[in-house]
């Protein structure tokens, strides 16, 4: 199974909202994944020639002031983290390889859940209604997030195998269903340079997708590759640094459904999860079409 | 068994659904209230299923999956979307969808109309067995799929594979057709067609359109009749 949801906003109100909003979706996905549960959440621009990170380390007293003392030696400034549960979002005065490079070779226990901009991502083992108030999703405020609620099928339940996951610079992907051919796309991307860290399904369409787009693809073809070289079922929600996207397999068997207001757009698995949001009532509802990329983009980031 | 033309509310944000499902069942050869509104669904599943009374349902907003599946003899109404499996082994009565419908409406219902007025999403009418459906607007890919007997009309347009693999159901579309799938052909459209669509849009209360602008779609009989060349 797996839930998905996507929240889009296009007004300060749901902005100031948004962590609050998303929560509550996520936690109408809660029967549809109760392994783990992640969101990637845009806000908080990190300036100009600067990295924003997200790290976790799965030793919940895991002591960040480390880290951010070497970060500061190494690349100076202030990267105070702000910390939220077992994960921390540094800001480095650097540029994102030598922000990434400097943490695993420092911290090798440390895992970089994202690095760019905007992007934030958080996820963990455990129920998804448990982990949104663990991670305190309600403070947050941002233009745009996505969550992922997991049933694990082809995988371990684990930090690491749970969504969103990291495809690059500001984007990520969650996915409903599984892929069929990732071991040997795997050791294809692997010889393009693309690291993998789990035996995870998902993480194998996000690093396809990583490398379509380091390749010079748009996330339209991106998006239309996958229906050439991925094998599986799969609806995907893309998070970008301005917007997201939404792409279903051509059989479209697992479920989607996209709501939209003058105030939001938003996407989930079931409508149940859409159903809290303000003016959900008299929104413009449709499901959509398979094999078809659905982008919006230029959020208020 | 008591008339009354008191509308039964229930407020689905305070009531558990397995006691609204349960009150209705109840119904089933006994007195109790003819008409229902059912108010603050939410997207929840299997909203009014397993009826068999003669009773009016209204659900106002939206439903999740399955709403009203196996029904019998009911008029259920949604005022909203409905999510998956709408109306799915629906054996009599009728489901009214005012907006969109997603993936398998009225899948293998055996008798009954199911009417969507809004679009219908892919898998609309799979093995249908008997059901009568009318979508006002379009529907999905893999409609009627391997459909055995019933009828499915459409005022809109198809998604692709439209048919595959069907056995004696009846297509009306009046659009575009994405695709046919296997075994599915265009037929002519006669008389006694033109009756069924006619009787069915009436029936449903669908005005406004014209029986000549629809063509009709069934089985070629080449793939479910035995003939060797079809085996493995």
């Amino acid at each position: 199974m797996c839930g998905i949801v996507g929240l889009f906003s296009k007004s300060d109100a749901i902005s100031e909202r948004l962590g609050e909003l998303l929560s509550k979706m996520l936690v109408q996905m809660n029967d549809r994944g109760p392994d783990s549960a992640g969101v990637a959440v845009y806000r908080n621009p990190a300036p100009a020639g600067s990295t924003k990170l997200t790290l976790n380390a799965a030793d919940p007293a895991f002591h960040w002031g480390a880290v951010r003392d070497s970060l500061a030696a190494a690349f100076g400034g202030d990267p105070t983290p702000d910390v939220r549960a077992t994960h921390a979002v540094f800001v480095v005065a650097a540029d994102e390889a030598d922000a990434t490079a400097h943490v695993r070779a420092a911290f090798p226990e440390v895992r970089v859940m994202s690095a760019g901009s905007v992007i934030e991502i958080y996820k963990e083992v455990g129920l998804p209604s448990e982990f949104a108030t663990r991670f305190a999703l309600e403070d947050i405020k941002g233009s745009h997030a996505l969550g992922h609620t997991r049933m694990a099928t082809e995988s371990k339940v684990t930090t690491l195998g749970s969504h969103p996951f990291s495809t690059g610079h500001d984007v990520c992907l969650v996915h409903n269903g599984s892929l069929s051919n990732h071991n040997g796309l795997r050791e294809n991307l692997r010889r393009e340079g693309i690291e993998f860290h789990t035996e995870n399904d998902t993480e194998v369409g996000a690093g396809y997708l990583t490398w379509r787009l380091r390749e010079g693809a748009t996330l339209e073809e991106g998006l239309m590759g996958c229906l050439d070289d991925l094998d599986g079922f799969y609806t995907f929600a893309i998070g970008t640094a301005d917007g997201f996207a939404v792409f279903r397999d051509p059989i479209a068997c697992k479920p989607a459904v996209m709501a939209e207001t003058d105030d939001w757009v938003a996407m989930a698995s079931e409508f149940r999860a859409i159903a809290v949001l303000p003016g959900a009532e008299s929104a413009r509802i449709w499901e959509p079409a398979p094999a078809t990329p659905y982008v919006w983009e230029g959020a208020r980031v | 068994m008591s008339t009354t033309t008191e509308i039964e509310v229930v407020d689905l944000s305070l009531t558990p659904l397995r006691e609204l499902n349960q009150r209705l069942h109840d119904l089933a050869g006994a007195d109790g209230p003819r008409s229902w509104r059912i108010t603050n669904p939410s997207g929840a599943h299997n909203i009014a299923c397993g009826l068999d009374a003669d009773i009016d349902v209204v659900v106002e907003g939206h439903a999740g999956y399955y709403c009203a599946g196996m029904n019998k003899q009911a008029r259920v109404r949604i005022t909203g979307t409905a999510g998956q499996g709408v109306a799915e082994n629906m054996m009599s009565g009728r489901v009214t969808v005012d907006g969109n419908a997603s993936q398998a409406a009225g899948a293998t219902a055996h008798g009954g109309l199911l009417h969507v007025r809004g679009d219908a999403s892919s898998r609309c009418g799979i093995s249908l067995k008997g059901a009568a459906i009318v979508v006002e607007g379009s529907i999905g890919h893999m409609s009627a799929f391997m459909a055995q007997t019933g009828t499915i009309v459409v005022c809109g347009d198809a998604g692709d594979a439209l048919g595959d693999s069907m056995y004696e159901a009846h297509i009306y579309v009046r659009g575009a057709v994405a695709g046919l799938g296997a075994d599915c052909i265009e037929k002519e459209l006669r008389d006694v067609h033109r009756a069924e669509l006619g009787g069915l849009l009436a029936e449903a209360g669908v005005a406004g359109v014209d029986v000549a602008d629809f063509k009709r779609y069934g089985s070629a009989r080449n793939l479910y009749t035995f003939k060797i060349d079809n085996t493995y």
